[in-house]
């Protein structure tokens, strides 16, 4: 990998952590929110079906997630496991796609 | 005689400690103790200095699991229980005892392209950098590091990551990238940047917690990072 795609990983992990840190507050602040009258599966989809503005915040967690912890982990198994080579760029990627999988399907979930 | 027991490291990468019995005095220095050691108790104890007053950086040793230059390091400092245990530096070759090869720690200056670069003769002016000039700044707050190998030797980063710049080579190429008269430009940011440059800084802090003229490199590293960013952002990486 270049050194200028090694760069651009680092960027996209600090803005995708900016990114994260807001989701991660207003997720906390929802679920201490909704709890306040026990919680329940209705209640939950009350809130998140056909909600257009809940698909798009948590479509967007997920790709924050989906950016950030791929790369982070990049870096855990370069120097933990000393595993450098492409084949981890690769396992890495695939990591990524099976993130975003279970993370739409979790979104369209609550939506649909 | 009050008497310190100093437990030194003897070998190359695998060894043992050995003791010996040195008197106290005061304002001894961990230097004067290894000294004493190779003077009067064990003459084939190899260790490394020169200047003896915190400039050459020739004798940093791990000093009871901390990295330090032994010159300018008190015993009253670092003694316990009359104790002091004396190592070469970390994530360096030993090549015995106490000295380690220094060779891969300037190899990355030279990797971080840490010479001065210019296209400038001696027919030329003198370039005017005024004190107050904000580069300038920036780089006297970094420039007065002696190649110890303390903040080496105290980074965690260089111990996971072999190809590692480290925090002395990534300093001294800081303060290049941010003199004016310097010309290497984008091609020193390329040699710096990504996995084994800038980027695999964990900002751990432990070379500027350790780095025995206070410097910090971790400061620098954060304004490589955003130096290589800005770069990256204009496509000129």
């Amino acid at each position: 990998m270049s050194t200028r795609a090694q760069t651009l990983l680092w960027m996209a992990q600090r803005v995708s952590a900016a990114v994260l840190a807001l989701c991660v507050v207003v997720h906390l602040a929802t679920m201490i929110y909704a709890v306040r009258g026990g919680l329940t599966a209705v209640e939950i989809l009350a809130r998140t079906r056909g909600s257009i503005a809940w698909l798009l915040f948590y479509m967007l967690f997920v790709l924050a997630t989906v950016v950030h912890l791929p790369i982070g982990l990049r870096a855990v198994l370069g120097e933990w496991l000393g595993w450098r080579s492409p084949s981890r760029d690769a396992a890495l990627l695939l990591f990524a796609a099976v993130l975003a999988w279970i993370g739409m399907r979790a979104v369209l979930g609550v939506f649909l | 005689m009050n008497l310190i027991q100093v437990h030194v490291w003897r070998g190359g990468a695998k060894g043992a400690f050995q003791s010996f019995e040195v008197p106290r005095h005061a304002s001894q220095t961990v230097l004067d103790v290894v000294t004493h050691i190779q003077r009067t108790l064990d003459a084939t104890l190899a260790y490394r200095y020169a200047c003896r007053v915190g400039m050459c950086g020739s004798c940093a040793m791990t000093v009871n699991g901390v990295a330090r230059w032994t010159c300018r390091t008190h015993v009253d400092k670092v003694v316990k229980n009359d104790q002091i245990e004396i190592a070469p530096l970390r994530n360096l070759p030993v090549i015995r005892d106490l000295v380690t090869d220094m060779r891969e720690f300037f190899d990355k200056w030279a990797r971080a392209k840490g010479s001065f670069e210019s296209d400038r003769t001696r027919q030329d002016d003198f370039a005017v950098l005024p004190p107050e000039d904000e580069n300038r700044k920036q780089v006297d707050a970094a420039i007065e590091c002696i190649g110890c190998g303390v903040c080496y030797s105290a980074c965690d980063v260089v111990a996971w990551n072999p190809d590692y710049l480290g925090p002395a080579a990534l300093n001294r190429a800081w303060t290049l990238v941010k003199d004016e008269r310097d010309t290497a430009g984008v091609a020193r940011l390329r040699a710096i940047a990504g996995d084994a440059g800038c980027h695999a800084c964990h900002t751990h802090l432990s070379c500027t917690e350790r780095c025995p003229k206070q410097l910090s490199p971790t400061a620098s590293i954060a304004g490589l990072k955003r130096a290589v960013a800005l770069a990256a952002l204009r496509g000129e990486l």
